[in-house]
């Protein structure tokens, strides 16, 4: 069956990210002056204080905090089978955040204080595009 | 704030000010309509007419559709919209164009067919966004699912509850059985708020604000004049805004709204004030949370006593802080950009006209507003002395 949700189309800043997704690799940028990650892709460091364009492509762990996150009830459209279903927050062990859902897990509070350690579930959606979803380190 | 903000305090007064006839459920109403009823009833309230404004500035529809709309050429304009708090920055740049001569009055308007979507664009962030990347994919669909997502953070740090947070539900509730006006008057209690229908938890429908429609309008003018008109003006003291981020991944600390730190701070050094001389607040609230984020990014309380604060009813009327008198967003109405209305009820407040739930002897209030999800901020300080 065709995938029916919304679906990211890269531009040229981001299509390292996606195509790393693609071979299963998280890829995000680091800093070559001040050493930090920072996610989402720009080619440029956002870090206050730094803002250098000396910036190269790493795979890091795909191993993460639970940061925050809501439990949708609703779902709308092609999410509609999915509720409840969780939007999270991500803490990478190398420092970005980036908002992703949890799979292998039930979408309970019980289930899911804050700081659980999360690892990374490579969501092969189409031929096109594997999404970033995290889950329970097992 | 660099070089003396001071200067342009209590320079420009807000005197003319109307919402539409009535707000709710305007089915009858495109949003343009919406704008322009509500800008002939506050030009109408000044004794002015849409012929007298020279700078106009809106959110939502472009500048130059309300001009075509009011027939217009206005000689300054202002078409900032980043969301709710659009207007509390539309008043402060109207504080600085009247000053360098750029127009004498300004015309603010705020019209939306929120609930009922006559007249209105298509939503939704296109697939090469940075949001339609980084967030559309999974399953976001609209402010409950986004702006919610700190709360869990903000509780895990500071022991918030979900208690607290309807205890915010129940004390605006409040405020509005004193507002004929406001869509929900009935009372309600912690138990209400806390089993009505899960919409993203930790929200339950009664921590969300309503859909409606409606409409607001503003006219200021400069100090020289400020006095010629109907009603007493009511002076812009002092202003803050700040644009940070979209993605709620984004946010630098989930339990600090950071934007609305500076735009605080940037507001009571322009009004030369401090906390102690804010006697009435009007703090957003999309949901019960907004306000507690706001009161304290906004140094009212220190971080992680915002949940007890409201438990405690400082808010509530008959509370020393009172907040949200019209009823709010989550109660009174929520168009979308409700912005303007926060606006409105403060001057509603100053200027004496707000019935049964007037506060006695007042004479300063805060307006603060998102723009965005988190993603910025607009403060204002109001006064009628």
């Amino acid at each position: 069956m065709a995938y029916e949700k919304a679906l990211p189309q890269p531009t040229p800043e981001t299509q390292e990210f996606w195509d790393g997704l693609k071979r299963h690799e998280l890829r995000i940028q680091r800093c070559q002056d001040c050493d930090q990650f920072y996610f989402f892709p720009r080619p440029f460091c956002p870090a206050e204080g730094c803002r250098s364009l000396n910036v190269e492509w790493e795979t890091v762990s795909g191993k993460g905090k639970l940061h925050t996150y809501v439990i949708s009830e609703r779902g709308f459209g092609p999410w509609a089978d999915d509720a409840p279903y969780v939007i999270a927050v991500v803490e990478l062990d190398e420092g970005p955040r980036m908002l992703t859902n949890l799979v292998g897990v039930e979408p309970d509070p019980k289930q899911l204080p804050a700081d659980l350690p999360l690892e990374i579930f490579y969501d092969d959606v189409t031929d096109e595009v594997t999404l970033p979803k995290f889950q329970p380190v097992s | 704030m660099s070089r003396n903000s001071q200067e342009y305090s209590h320079k420009v007064a807000i005197v003319g000010a109307s919402e539409t006839e009535t707000v709710g459920k305007l089915p009858d109403r495109s949003m343009l309509q919406l704008h322009a009823e509500s800008a002939i009833l506050a030009l109408a309230d000044a004794g002015l007419t849409i012929d007298d404004v020279d700078g106009v500035a809106t959110a939502g529809p472009t500048p130059a559709q309300l001009t075509e709309y009011l027939n217009i050429i206005p000689r300054w304009i202002d078409g900032t919209a980043v969301g709710g708090g659009s207007f509390l920055m539309h008043v402060g740049h109207a504080v600085a164009a009247i000053q360098a001569g750029y127009c004498d009055v300004v015309l603010v308007t705020h019209g939306e067919s929120g609930r009922s979507g006559v007249g209105v664009g298509g939503r939704g962030a296109a697939p090469s966004t940075i949001a339609g990347q980084f967030e559309t994919p999974y399953g976001t669909w609209g402010p409950p699912s986004m702006f919610s997502v700190p709360i869990v953070r903000h509780m895990h740090e500071y022991g918030t509850t979900e208690e607290q947070m309807a205890e915010i539900a129940v004390a605006t509730r409040k405020w509005a059985e004193l507002n004929p006006r406001a869509m929900m008057r009935d009372p309600i209690t912690v138990d209400d708020v806390l089993n009505s229908r899960l919409i993203a938890w930790p929200l339950h429908l009664l921590n969300c604000c309503l859909v409606t429609d409606g409409g607001g309008a503003l006219v200021l003018v400069g100090e020289e004049r400020a006095k010629d008109f109907p009603k007493d003006p009511v002076w812009v003291l002092g202003r803050g805004e700040a644009a940070a981020h979209t993605l709620i991944s984004q946010m630098r600390d989930m339990t600090e709204w950071t934007a609305a730190v500076q735009t605080g701070k940037d507001a009571f050094e322009m009004a030369g004030m401090t906390h102690q001389d804010i006697q009435h607040a009007m703090f957003y609230d999309a949901f019960t949370h907004v306000p507690m984020y706001a009161l304290e990014a906004l140094g009212f309380v220190k971080p992680g006593e915002g949940g007890p604060y409201f438990a405690e009813g400082h808010t509530a009327p008959g509370g020393d802080f009172p907040m949200n008198t019209n009823g709010g967003g989550l109660s009174y109405t929520h168009t979308g950009m409700y912005g303007m209305f926060a606006i409105m009820e403060s001057v509603t407040q100053l200027r004496g006209e707000a019935g049964a739930r007037q506060i006695e002897d007042l004479h300063t209030s805060m307006v603060h507003a998102p723009a965005g999800m988190f993603s910025g901020t607009s403060t204002l300080i109001l006064g009628n002395d």
